[in-house]
């Protein structure tokens, strides 16, 4: 067998060819109808199911519930918002959630910061290997499992307090508290904050650092005036996961928290499943929405979507 | 009775009006007559079944954590070929919520206590049963036949299960002297150590307790509070919140809380005690003199019910003074069936009495049963709080 026989087409595939050659020529001169097709299916799924979820949320925000029947009434009140803003409880429950979700943020990024300049600029690349492997094991894992494994170092006679107690520390009392909460979403989330701050690191020529060494600046002085800025964004990147899953976090406040440790997702969950208070849980689901626009508008100045 | 004066009627060759109002007069008649406790339960509305048919297979039920172990499902699944899917239900809202879902097809029963079961049958979630397909019903208690928490005109939406208290659970050996009021669970001295339900019934268990140490408030009735005996027991339970380490959802949150040393008294049921017991916890329980607020629970099967021979199937078995016995045990609670007593003993020497199967009616009287509050007072006044303003209250309470 010759090698032009195998590269000429059986001649009953060859109208079939034609055509494949005719639309992939069309496709080629119509660079708007390539678009569409590659554009059209994921275009659709996002405003049909995604965004259409959301616009319906919103808009359920505004109706009511009877209180008897417990069914949907279509008609438009300001009343679920005006009971967010004038509820003290719920004003509380909105700002400690803002307020833990922050603090959640700025721990990690304490954390992750060191961890990943070693990594990311010391490390041998073996070395490197095995802590990109230890960063994301945890992440294997349930999450549900990673919370109650927390439950249990931190209770009253648990392994932390057992620790203290053998080091002749005392014990301290965190189990079920608003200090446990952060402990454990600082735990959970450390990787997301990791990552973009290790890959921002990476980025930042070695040449920077030298140059800067050789117009005699120290190191700590290289650190905050030549690395920091140029991580930044990568620090932002990170918080934007950190911030956005603790805000919309309510397993963690069901487990670990306390007495009034009530999360803006566990309103919302107890609107929905326990009350069936649809739109009162809309109207409270805005809140993250609103603080998560803004925040991304924030991140957005400080270049946090170039380091993504 | 019945026979008596309708051959009267007969007699006067009444005129139609007349007839209605006979009529009427009857109705009523059959209403009060079910209404007590004597009375047989033959519901002669023609839609309910008079046999059960062959079963679907499966069932799927809403019930209290504890109320479907193994002891007693696996041999129910083996006899009848059916079946049982359970979700636990952590409050009595969260099981109305759940038996409306999706159509209110998705569950058949749910074991629903005397605050949710009359809200299911209002709303139309739940059916009348023939209770006469249910052999172990004759054997109940006579305050459990028909209940005005499960029957209505007459109509029995279901069969009661069993009954208990809630009770004051603590650690003995951090609380040494045990407590006899209900005034441990709001002292400070136990402050960070103490776990309450997170149910807004619990507002109840506050003024239970107020109505005994602050009787000029004037609560003669747990469930019926105006809004100043409201605010006052929200008062009460806003000084507590600082005390509580965790307001308990599942039984086994309350279990873990006593288990790693976190709580040490606590509002509880049985079923906790005993599961702390058997794990070697040091724990007791009581009802403390000023009494206790409890449950009486009964097995409702939705309106919408997709295995309904199942359904009965279960409730047969349920009933059944073995089954009865079983789950009073396992959970700690008292059962419907009085035949139960026997088997109890059985099981384990003594348990009868222990779970109060044998005492009088005055035991029954003295526990003041969960019931949604209303602004009709149950019935008997205008100007009590609804349970929206309950629930609205606990949000504030727990923050």
């Amino acid at each position: 067998m010759d090698g032009g026989e195998g590269l000429s087409a059986p001649p009953a595939s060859a109208p079939l060819q034609r055509a494949r050659g005719r639309v992939s020529a069309g496709l080629f001169r119509r660079a708007w109808l390539r678009a569409t097709l590659l554009l059209g299916p994921p275009a659709a799924w996002f405003v049909l199911i995604y965004l259409a979820a959301l616009v319906v949320l919103f808009i359920s925000a505004f109706w009511r519930v009877d209180e008897f029947t417990g069914e949907l009434i279509h008609d438009w009140t300001l009343d679920n918002f005006k009971t967010i803003v004038e509820e003290p409880t719920y004003r509380t429950i909105a700002l400690r959630t803002i307020g833990i979700a922050a603090a959640v943020t700025v721990t990690d990024a304490l954390l992750a910061l060191p961890f990943a300049y070693f990594a990311a600029r010391l490390a041998s690349p073996r070395l490197q290997t095995l802590l990109f492997v230890v960063v994301l094991i945890p992440l294997w894992t349930s999450y549900l499992v990673r919370v109650y494994a927390w439950r249990l170092i931190l209770a009253q006679d648990g392994i932390l307090n057992w620790t203290l107690h053998q080091l002749g520390l005392g014990s301290i009392d965190v189990a079920y508290s608003n200090w446990s909460m952060w402990i454990v979403f600082s735990y959970i989330w450390l990787p997301f904050m990791i990552l973009p701050v290790w890959l921002a690191f990476e980025r930042v020529p070695a040449s920077l650092l030298e140059a800067s060494a050789d117009l005699g600046a120290h190191g700590w002085t290289t650190f905050r005036r030549v690395l920091l800025p140029l991580v930044l964004p990568g620090v932002v990147a990170g918080s934007i996961f950190t911030f956005s899953l603790t805000l919309g976090d309510f397993i963690t406040p069901t487990l670990v928290g306390g007495a009034g440790s009530d999360f803006i997702g566990n309103v919302v969950y107890r609107s929905v499943g326990i009350a069936s208070n649809v739109p009162f849980a809309a109207a409270f689901a805005t809140i993250p929405l609103l603080v998560m626009a803004i925040y991304l508008l924030v991140a957005r100045r400080l270049g946090a979507f170039e380091a993504m | 009775m019945f026979d008596n004066a309708r051959a009267r009627w007969r007699r006067a060759a009444p005129s139609p009006s007349l007839i209605a109002v006979a009529l009427a007069t009857l109705a009523m008649m059959v209403v009060v007559g079910c209404g007590s406790s004597d009375d047989s339960g033959s519901t002669s509305a023609s839609t309910l079944p008079t046999s059960i048919g062959e079963g679907e297979g499966e069932l799927n039920v809403i019930a209290w954590e504890g109320y479907t172990q193994p002891e007693w499902v696996k041999p129910f699944e083996r006899a009848t070929g059916c079946k049982v899917n359970a979700k636990y239900g952590g409050s009595s809202d969260e099981m109305v919520t759940l038996m409306r879902q999706g159509g209110g097809s998705q569950y058949d029963l749910v074991s629903a206590s005397g605050d949710a079961s009359v809200r299911l049958i209002r709303g139309g979630d739940v059916q009348p049963v023939n209770v006469d397909l249910i052999p172990g019903w004759r054997d109940f208690i006579p305050q459990l036949q028909s209940p005005a928490h499960n029957t209505v005109d007459g109509k029995h939406y279901g069969v009661s299960l069993q009954w208990g208290p809630n009770t004051l659970l603590y650690n003995t050996r951090d609380v040494p002297t045990r407590p006899t009021s209900w005034a441990t669970i709001y002292d400070p001295a136990y402050k960070g150590k103490v776990t309450v339900p997170d149910n807004p019934i619990q507002i109840a268990d506050a003024a239970l307790y107020l109505s005994r140490t602050r009787p000029e408030l004037g609560i003669r009735d747990p469930y019926s509070l105006n809004a100043d005996q409201l605010d006052a027991a929200v008062e009460l339970l806003k000084q507590q919140r600082p005390l509580v380490k965790k307001y308990w959802a599942l039984a086994s949150d309350e279990i873990d809380l006593f288990k790693n040393g976190d709580a040490v008294v606590g509002a509880s049921w049985p079923y906790q005690t005993i599961t702390l017991q058997a794990d070697g916890a040091p724990v007791a329980d009581l009802i403390p003199r000023e009494g206790a607020t409890g449950w009486a629970d009964t097995w409702m099967m939705s309106s919408q019910a997709r295995h309904p021979n199942c359904a009965y199937e279960w409730m047969k078995w349920i009933s059944t003074p073995r089954v009865q016995a079983q789950q009073a045990i396992s959970f700690g609670e008292t059962p419907a069936n009085t035949k139960a007593c026997a088997y109890m003993d059985r099981i384990e020497r003594g348990a009868c009495a222990k779970y109060h199967a044998n005492e009088s009616t005055d035991y029954f009287d003295s526990i003041h049963f969960w019931r949604t509050p209303t602004s009709d007072c149950g019935g008997e006044g205008t100007d009590c709080t609804s349970y929206d303003e309950w629930q609205r209250k606990w949000t504030e309470v727990k923050g």
